[in-house]
């Protein structure tokens, strides 16, 4: 290879099996104390319902299962690693203080319908992030029942229904600009809206004079991203607010870019009815590979009385409790109360940062975003020259010329030590590089990035081929997803 | 801020390079009349050890001590050291979704092995990689029925927990899905007879819980033979993994929506859990959620990838399977660390020891109450019917650092003054009989059933 990587270097890793090839009967890692009551005869207690065989369990020694996953993980690229600059999915540090604390015993080990009197550790917590969130996004009212950011869309939405309902009229559509994520329209669908799209004008935002001819009575809210998948903050939010109330619409904000926004600006204040937040994006909490999230939503005062079921109230003793009794609400979104280890998580990251921290972490992520554009203006395409907040979106327009397009400067980057950026999103810049570093970058680590997005813009145009094949330094080479999809094989089996 | 890893002459660096004198001039695109101009209205930055201390406060005045007989969907099993020694490896808690197969290679092995284990609990073909927990995934099992049948009712199981039910006429309501339910008999299961009235051609799917609410271990074989006759499917919610070890799995399911979170999830106050959702191989591609499949790279070397995605909505926007995105993926680690420590010995010899703790306990409790549901097996939990409330009962336990099961009026109003109890391998000889000596041995005074409906509609 020609150019040196300086972030990266390759080095041995463990080459590891499945977890069933490593089996043989015997071998335990488990304990069990002796039993303090009698045996009991499961054939007789269980009749035709006992299970004789638990088929290919595994059965294998705690070494081995310590390794297993020791192996496993150092094939992962992470936050604790580098910089992953993923754009939209707000790849921040995540603070080890949150999982200490989402360990202590009481709150760890809270069972759900344990008596209100003894379970007011975790409805202060609720209550108290519930405050600080509404504080914090402008809004008046909060559930944090939703699981995820998309679950937050779907109770976002519902409770939009439910207030055209409590108007006479439940309205028809949803309108969604062309940027937006794949979840908007697909929880539009499940709560039974039709979604129309609304296109984008030349500096990537929403254009006004066609949802002016959009809006109508029909509309029952736009779901709306801002800043928007582009980075950029619709400038007119406030026109788009006016043209929706007109006719009785509601605005909804997806929330998953509040990261730029939090304590620069509250969306409660520019005409927000309703929104989520990302606990995982926004507020810290680690992403695991894939969830879990939460979703909280987000509400003005007359779409209180749809929240899902329970609320927590302040009874007459000034205790805590969960009132039920809400005959206007959506319902339940999910058992429980929604995932509470992530608002501890949430709540650890609030405190630590108090109001001048989450202002300067805002803050330093949109200079982050807007150093890397500078980085890297001139050696990739900008399709909008609109300003960018927490994230720039490039194209692969000039590298395309020579048969490079994003998804292979994504992967090149691998071998430069960055995770990839996100690819071929949002949809309306063809072939889109979508950056987004956070505020949890140094200065260091976002020269290095810009340096090898750089090098390997160069490297397009002195030799394609070397980013074509890319990455060269993982344990696999790119995977074969054609066949994966054609014949999904989707567990183990048994060779025989 | 100690998160924050820049210098003030980095700040200015920065923002010299980038041509411009001032942070704010980076916020000049938001109107000026919107911009906050003030802190924020949340308390001040605290230090790590106040946070440490302000959470063990919480920790204090949220039932730490207590010995508690509650399940009902949320269930406190001993959970192995070594699941939170490897969950908290920064590679799997701060990696991303394995979209970039090259470097993510640990979680997607790990999905694929999670995936195939959860397929040899249930006896189903292919398993996903996780859904948000039991309730959503009950619902969204349904919303795949009512896909893959074209039908549009359903009939639901007044025996499944009913958190779950409440949930899925919140999903089911704006899909124009009829819900109607089938009741249950004296022992607790599933009326066959209601169940066969209530299935019109109309019917999607029959949804049962196993072991349901009551602990009760339904007779799925049957449930199925009259769904199937009727052309509808027969989903099964499953609330408690660890019965998987010695409870058979509802092999006549079309499709199984488990929560996972007794498998080494923390109870955590209900949340973050683990649902899943397996099926047959046939069924898939109407599946929700992500999928991890093998597949080889240009080398031919084994790699796993997540696959069929043209069912997911970044893909297919409004005609997804599913608006689910993020899942539960650290939790599924959780489990399947956990399916993996107790293996094909353990979980077996683990279920049995919940078995004889529960048959040990419902045993000393009859001569206090009246033990409801006692023709058919169940698994670790069971109703107790007694004289006194049962909310008056669990205020003299907490008494004594007791938490007493799950009063049922507010959830069926006929079983009078019920209460649901659970034991697990957790629960000791000397806590049951602690509790059993609190509650009155006053049994030949319970009044029948149906005395207490009467009472309750008066």
């Amino acid at each position: 290879m020609k150019h040196v990587t300086r972030k990266a270097t390759r080095h041995v890793n463990q080459n590891e099996g499945l977890i069933f090839e490593k089996s043989s009967p015997g071998k335990a890692a488990w304990k069990l104390p002796p039993l303090d009551v009698p045996e009991v005869d499961a054939a007789k207690l269980l009749g035709q319902s006992e299970r004789k065989d638990l088929g290919e369990m595994p059965e294998v020694s705690e070494i081995e299962i310590i390794r297993h996953f020791t192996r496993l993980s150092t094939w992962n690229y992470a936050i604790d690693l580098g910089m992953y600059p993923l754009g939209s999915c707000t790849m921040k540090y995540n603070p080890r203080v949150n999982e200490a604390v989402a360990r202590v015993e009481g709150i760890a080990n809270g069972h759900p319908y344990q008596p209100e009197e003894i379970s007011q550790g975790a409805l202060l917590i609720l209550k108290t992030l519930s405050e600080q969130l509404i504080e914090i996004t402008g809004m008046d009212a909060i559930t944090l029942q939703p699981a995820a950011g998309a679950h937050g869309e779907m109770t976002g939405l519902l409770m939009v229904r439910a207030y055209h309902e409590s108007q006479g009229n439940a309205r028809k559509k949803i309108l969604i600009p062309d940027s937006a994520h794949g979840t908007n329209p697909a929880t539009a669908a499940m709560v039974n809206y039709a979604v129309e799209n609304l296109k984008s004008d030349a500096r990537g935002m929403v254009d006004l004079a066609a949802l002016e001819s959009q809006m109508n009575e029909d509309v029952a809210a736009l779901m709306l991203t801002n800043p928007n998948t582009l980075g950029v903050f619709e400038q007119d939010i406030h026109k788009i607010a006016d043209i929706l109330h007109a006719k009785g619409g509601l605005l909804y904000m997806d929330g998953a870019n509040m990261n730029a926004l939090v304590g620069k600006v509250r969306p409660g204040d520019f005409g927000v009815d309703v929104m989520h937040l990302n606990l995982h994006k926004t507020f810290s909490t680690p992403h695991g590979g894939g969830g879990p999230g939460s979703g909280p939503v987000a509400i003005k005062k007359k779409l209180e009385p749809f929240l899902p079921t329970p609320i927590v109230i302040t009874k007459a003793d000034g205790t805590f409790g969960f009132e039920y009794n809400r005959p206007h609400s959506v319902g339940r979104v999910r058992a429980f109360y929604g995932n509470f280890g992530m608002f501890v998580r949430a709540l650890a990251y609030i405190q630590a940062n108090g109001p001048d921290g989450l202002r300067q972490t805002t803050e330093d992520a949109v200079l982050n975003a807007n150093y890397i554009r500078k980085g890297l203006e001139g050696t990739y395409d900008l399709p909008y020259a609109t300003p960018t907040m927490h994230e720039v979106v490039f194209s692969d327009r000039l590298q395309a010329k020579k048969g490079v397009r994003t998804m292979d400067i994504a992967k090149r980057l691998i071998d430069y030590g960055f995770h990839p950026y996100t690819t071929a999103f949002p949809l309306i810049v063809p072939g889109a590089l979508m950056i987004e570093p956070t505020e949890s970058e140094p200065k260091e680590e976002l020269d290095l990035f810009i340096e090898a997005m750089k090098s390997i813009a160069e490297e397009v145009e002195e030799d394609p081929q070397i980013v074509l094949d890319a990455p060269h330094s993982t344990r696999v080479s790119r995977l074969d997803e054609t066949a994966a999809a054609r014949k999904p094989v989707l567990r183990w089996k048994p060779e025989n | 801020m100690r998160y924050l890893p820049k210098s003030p002459a980095d700040r200015k660096a920065m923002l010299q390079a980038i041509g411009l004198r001032s942070i704010d001039e980076l916020f000049a695109p938001i109107p000026a009349e919107y911009r906050l101009t003030r802190d924020l209205k949340i308390p001040r930055q605290m230090a790590e050890s106040e946070i440490v201390d302000y959470f063990r406060q919480r920790s204090r005045e949220n039932g730490d001590g207590y010995t508690s007989f509650l399940g009902a969907g949320a269930y406190f099993h001993y959970r192995p050291v070594i699941i939170d020694s490897l969950i908290s490896r920064g590679e799997f808690l701060t990696a991303y979704t394995p979209y970039q197969a090259e470097i993510s290679q640990g979680t997607l092995q790990s999905i694929f092995e999670f995936q195939t284990m959860i397929c040899e609990l249930t006896g189903m073909e292919v398993a996903n990689a996780s859904m948000y927990d039991g309730s959503t995934a009950a619902a969204e099992a349904v919303m795949m029925a009512v896909r893959l049948t074209g039908r549009r009712s359903v009939v639901v199981a007044r025996s499944l927990h009913p958190e779950y039910r409440e949930v899925l006429a919140t999903y089911a309501t704006h899909q124009s899905i009829p819900l109607t339910s089938a009741g249950f008999g004296d022992d607790g299961r599933v009326n066959l007879k209601e169940l066969e009235r209530s299935i019109t051609p109309g019917t999607a799917c029959v949804l049962v819980q196993s072991p349901n609410f009551f602990g009760t271990i339904e007779d799925v074989a049957a449930i199925a033979e009259i769904a199937h006759e009727h052309g509808a499917m027969l989903v099964v919610s499953i609330a408690e993994a660890v019965s998987l070890g010695i409870v058979e799995p509802p092999r006549q399911a079309d499709v199984i929506a488990m929560e996972a979170q007794s498998f080494g999830v923390p109870l955590g106050f209900g949340g973050p859990y683990c649902g899943v959702i397996a099926t047959r191989e046939k069924y898939v591609r109407q599946m929700p959620g992500r999928l991890v499949g093998q597949t080889v790279d240009k080398h031919g070397k084994r790699g796993f990838v997540l696959t069929l995605a043209t069912r997911e909505q970044h893909i297919r926007r409004e005609k997804a399977t599913s608006n689910i995105c993020t899942n539960q993926a650290l939790v599924a680690l959780m489990v399947n660390i956990f399916m993996t420590v107790y293996g094909k010995v353990g979980l077996k010899e683990l279920a049995k020891q919940n078995l004889a703790k529960t048959a040990y306990a419902a045993k000393r409790f009859s001569d206090h109450g009246k033990i409801l549901f006692g023709g058919a097996p169940r698994f670790n939990e069971f109703v107790v019917q007694t004289t006194e409330d049962p909310r008056a009962i669990n205020s003299r336990l907490l008494g004594h650092k007791v938490v007493g099961g799950l009063p049922l009026k507010k959830f069926y109003p006929e079983l009078g003054n019920a209460a649901l109890w659970c034991c697990t391998e957790l629960t000791t000889r000397t806590a049951i009989d602690t509790a059993i000596g609190l509650v009155p041995a006053d049994e030949r005074s319970v009044r029948s059933g149906k005395e207490e409906v009467e009472e309750v509609a008066r």
